[in-house]
């Protein structure tokens, strides 16, 4: 390394994360987002990509366990951190009651924005608060569904928090 | 043309650049000037990684401060309340200094994108991209917030009326990095307020306002008001702040300052929506603001 490397960055990254709970050490290229790593090189195509500006939210994944746009974040910014994607939630499963209360109530129908959903949902369940339906509308809002209307999926998400707040 | 293997060529949505993680605010001073224009900070990439998959930009070097500890956190000191530049829209929502000392900021937080956005966007790239239509650059400019900036040459202050100079145009130089924002405590008689309409909660706002007023009573003794999504920049709208001054709430109807919105905005035509229009939702917004203004971050 050269006295000026440290001042010129690399179009290649090594990053060492952790992946659906297993450790994870990669070489990627700078100016690979996130969603397209996973889809690519990790072959976890459950993260969806739809818009890729971060409008519609079919990349949601977990980072820290808190959701995040898979195409707004560089897999190079996931260096020492926790990523959690569909596939390692559901395996997990962290995501069953969620997934059942969706399937009983059709609140998945294409199934293009559910991981998405899901995820996001996950992430609303894991604060321990009961709230409103406009409540519940107003937190899946930065995922969209093209099929439901909605209306399924906010019963669903309902549904499992009612459920968790009993048990 | 379809890659018979996805792997064989994979996709990128971005030009080609290089990433730098620094060690210390200092190393990612040294990377900024060594570099030049050449480099751009990366914090939540909310925003400028929306602009690099669409190649709306095109950076030789991303810098990504988003672990230097010395542009996180949050202070109470001399009256003001200092965030740091990395502070998250989240943490602007469940902050109770914020809460407490500048209720405004937690109040125009929840419109600021979705939950997924607020995880990982920032104070400090909020107030450097200058989108004309974001919450946080109207709320500085009304709240009269200082923002400190950085560079390997040294620290400076400015006051956020005069940092925002235009269209995504800001007064930031070269090598040089937003370290934190000041923003003054809500006094005894200061109130806010605060109103937005967008076609979705949550989507870039097509009308809004933060407004900051001190009061006697039910009468506005002096107000400082900011509209947003309908200017080029964050800006004291000035007619509107004097007009409204003197007037004792509730306000009947906007006949007080509906010129004085005419001569502080001129709105484009966007799809969907003409100036008239947005200069009507601006005065209906404008008076419920004003009902609305209070000293909590309750909305």
């Amino acid at each position: 390394m050269t006295a000026s490397d440290d001042l010129l960055g690399e179009d290649e990254v090594v990053i060492e994360a952790t992946l659906n709970g297993r450790p994870l050490k990669r070489r990627v290229k700078a100016r690979q987002h996130l969603a397209d790593f996973l889809r690519q090189e990790m072959e976890l195509t459950g993260t969806h990509l739809g818009c890729e500006h971060g409008i519609c939210g079919a990349c949601t994944v977990l980072i820290d366990g808190r959701t995040a746009r898979g195409c707004l974040t560089l897999a190079a910014q996931i260096s020492g951190k926790t990523v959690d994607t569909i596939e390692g939630l559901a395996e997990s499963g962290k995501l069953t009651e969620l997934q059942a209360e969706f399937i009983a109530r059709n609140a998945a129908q294409c199934g293009f924005c559910s991981s998405g959903m899901l995820l996001t949902a996950y992430e609303l369940l894991s604060r321990d608060e009961t709230l409103s339906r406009a409540q519940i509308r107003e937190f899946i809002s930065g995922n969209m569904c093209r099929c439901t209307g909605y209306h399924a999926i906010v019963d669903a998400v309902e549904a499992a928090m009612t459920a968790r707040g009993r048990s | 043309m379809f890659a018979s293997d996805h792997r064989a060529q994979p996709a990128m949505k971005a030009r080609n650049f290089r990433y730098i993680r620094p060690l210390s605010l200092d190393h990612a001073y040294r990377i900024l000037s060594d570099n030049e224009g050449d480099a751009v900070p990366l914090a939540g990439g909310q925003s400028l990684l929306a602009t690099l998959n669409m190649r709306l930009s095109a950076p030789k070097l991303l810098v990504d401060i988003s672990e230097l500890k010395e542009l996180a956190g949050e202070s109470l000191a001399a009256g003001c309340l200092r965030l740091g530049a990395l502070t998250l829209h989240r943490e602007l929502l469940g902050s109770k200094l914020v809460k407490k000392h500048v209720p405004l900021l937690a109040r125009a937080a929840s419109h600021i994108g979705h939950v997924a956005i607020r995880n990982r966007g920032t104070l400090g790239g909020s107030l450097a991209y200058a989108d004309p239509a974001a919450e946080l650059p109207a709320c500085a400019v009304a709240l009269g917030a200082k923002i400190e900036l950085g560079s390997r040459k040294g620290a400076r202050s400015v006051q956020a009326e005069d940092f925002f100079k235009g269209l995504f145009e800001t007064d930031l130089r070269p090598g040089e990095l937003i370290l934190s924002v000041n923003f003054p405590v809500m006094q005894n008689r200061n109130a806010m307020g605060f109103a937005e309409l967008a076609r979705r909660h949550g989507d870039f706002a097509l009308v809004g306002l933060a407004a900051v007023a001190t009061m006697r009573n039910e009468r506005i003794a002096q107000a400082r008001i900011v509209y947003f999504g309908c200017v080029d920049r964050a800006r004291l709208a000035q007619s509107v702040s004097a007009a409204v001054e003197g007037l004792t709430t509730p306000v009947p109807n906007a006949a007080a300052f509906e010129s004085a919105i005419r001569s502080d905005l001129a709105p484009d035509e966007t799809p969907g929506l003409r100036a008239d229009t947005k200069l009507h939702v601006a005065a209906v917004l404008t008076r419920r603001v004003l009902n609305s203004l209070s000293g909590s971050a309750a909305a």
